[in-house]
């Protein structure tokens, strides 16, 4: 048994990194599948929107923590692939982002009204163009606040990952915990690296609503 | 060889019939403004010659072309027909210039200075040049319809289509609106509208369609259609909005 050292701090704040590494991965690879469901889920193509529909569901129904495990343990049980870590909870992580911000973004693009779809079409804008030019800019405004209050959702939940073995803060924070034997002390500098993360996106997510509001 | 040529044409919702064998020819240079009750059929019938609603029967020729949902080249097809629609419908998020150059930019790709150069012209032929800059919920709503004609304009239309432009309007800010489409008329602008300006339509229009029920029940001159009604429809609209 050891006391609480400088160096302790240190592996908590390297293993901040892979936290933060766990949420790049996650809205790099989950973004831009959040937007095809999206697309998906508002296209006029009957198919393609319950396809969408039918992912979101199943993923939205499984816990995160569900995910992790089913990745991690359950792939080389189903499939005999062995994988790492690291690529299981990045792949967790970005089905799971990819299917709440696939759904907030089918919100926003929802909420923008029919008719500006109409207009941009009787000006001789292809489909493509009223989408871009028209529509998400729109959108987005609209899913910036949702979207950003997921993002701390996310934060928070790349903590899960250590219950596969990734070390992440939260395992930084167990070994730690275990090496010095002082957990209140550890967790709470844990606790409040994570509340320092999450606050300014918290604030910012506020702060978007209210000047969004206003602008209306 | 009329512009519009509108042969026979149905179209229904489910089980109620909106558009019951309608036929109407509009000439080059002509104002036509169709009158009737809501339900009519008359805005189906102005969205239908844009190819936004499906036509179940019939055809729509627009300068000799079949007008389809599914027609090849909507788009260029879009561009030659302008409709301004009774919400304005103008984009939100962009300026007034924005508004205006965005569909040039995208289709025939004009220049940023070119498309300034286009936004003040459409612009000034509406009486807003001085806007160019504001955005859309700056403007008061007789304002924002007027740039709206302008976006139409921008395209260079054979031909313009209005879908009760000044019925969501303040009464105070309909004139402005319709002494822009006096002007466009003035200009020999082809024209069809769907209104419940009389006022408009008895001075501007040079041909009134009377729609009742889906049909087209009367048409010709406004003098002549407003002094002798034929039908007991016809006669009780004209008293109902009198």
């Amino acid at each position: 048994m050891r006391t609480f050292v400088l160096a302790d701090l240190l592996s908590l704040f390297i293993a901040l990194q892979w936290t933060v590494a766990l949420v790049i991965i996650a809205l790099g690879f989950g973004g831009p599948l959040a937007l095809v469901l999206a697309l998906m889920r508002t296209s006029g193509r009957r198919a393609l929107r319950w396809t969408a529909a039918a992912i979101l569901q199943v993923v939205q129904g499984v816990p995160l923590l569900g995910l992790l495990m089913f990745f991690y343990f359950g792939m080389p049980v189903f499939l005999g692939v062995e994988m790492a870590p690291l690529v299981a909870v990045g792949i967790a992580m970005t089905v799971y982002t990819a299917s709440f911000l696939g759904d907030i973004w089918r919100g926003g693009i929802e909420a923008v009204k029919h008719e500006q779809w109409e207009a941009a079409a009787c000006l001789g804008l292809s489909t493509w163009h009223q989408f871009l030019y028209v529509v998400a800019p729109q959108a987005f405004r609209m899913a910036l606040p949702p979207t950003v209050g997921f993002l701390v959702q996310l934060i928070k939940g790349t903590s899960l990952a250590s219950v596969v073995g990734f070390v992440e803060l939260a395992r930084a924070g167990q070994i730690a915990s275990a090496a010095t034997f002082q957990p209140l002390l550890v967790y709470s500098i844990v606790a409040a690296i994570y509340f320092a993360l999450c606050l300014p996106l918290t604030l910012w997510a506020r702060s978007l609503e209210a000047r969004l509001n206003a602008a209306r | 060889m009329p512009l519009v040529d509108i042969r026979n044409v149905s179209k229904s919702y489910g089980s109620a019939r909106v558009l019951d064998g309608v036929s109407l020819e509009v000439n080059e240079g002509e104002i036509v403004t169709i009158i009737g009750k809501s339900g009519s059929g008359k805005s189906t019938l102005l969205r239908c010659i844009n190819a936004l609603e499906r036509i179940d029967g019939g055809e729509i020729l627009v300068e000799g072309r079949s007008v389809r949902t599914d027609m090849p080249k909507l788009r260029e097809f879009r561009q030659r027909v302008g409709i301004v629609f009774q919400a304005f419908n103008l984009f939100p998020h962009l300026t007034v210039e924005r508004n205006i150059t965005l569909a040039p930019v995208l289709n025939k790709r004009i220049t940023r200075g070119q498309g300034r150069a286009l936004a003040l012209d459409v612009l000034e032929r509406v009486g807003l040049a001085d806007k160019i800059d504001a955005y859309p919920a700056q403007l008061s709503g007789g304002q924002q319809q007027r740039v709206a004609i302008a976006r139409c304009l921008a395209m260079g239309p054979h031909l313009m289509l209005f879908d009760e432009v000044t019925s969501a309007l303040d009464p105070e800010l309909v004139g402005e609106v319709l002494k822009v489409m006096e002007d466009m008329a003035r200009q020999g602008m082809t024209m069809v509208l769907v209104t419940h300006e009389m006022g408009f339509a008895r001075t501007v229009a040079s041909k009134i369609v009377f729609m009742h029920r889906g049909r087209v029940r009367e048409e010709g001159p406004p003098a002549e259609l407003f002094a002798n009604p034929r039908t007991p429809e016809l006669r009780s609209f004209i008293a109902s909005v009198r």
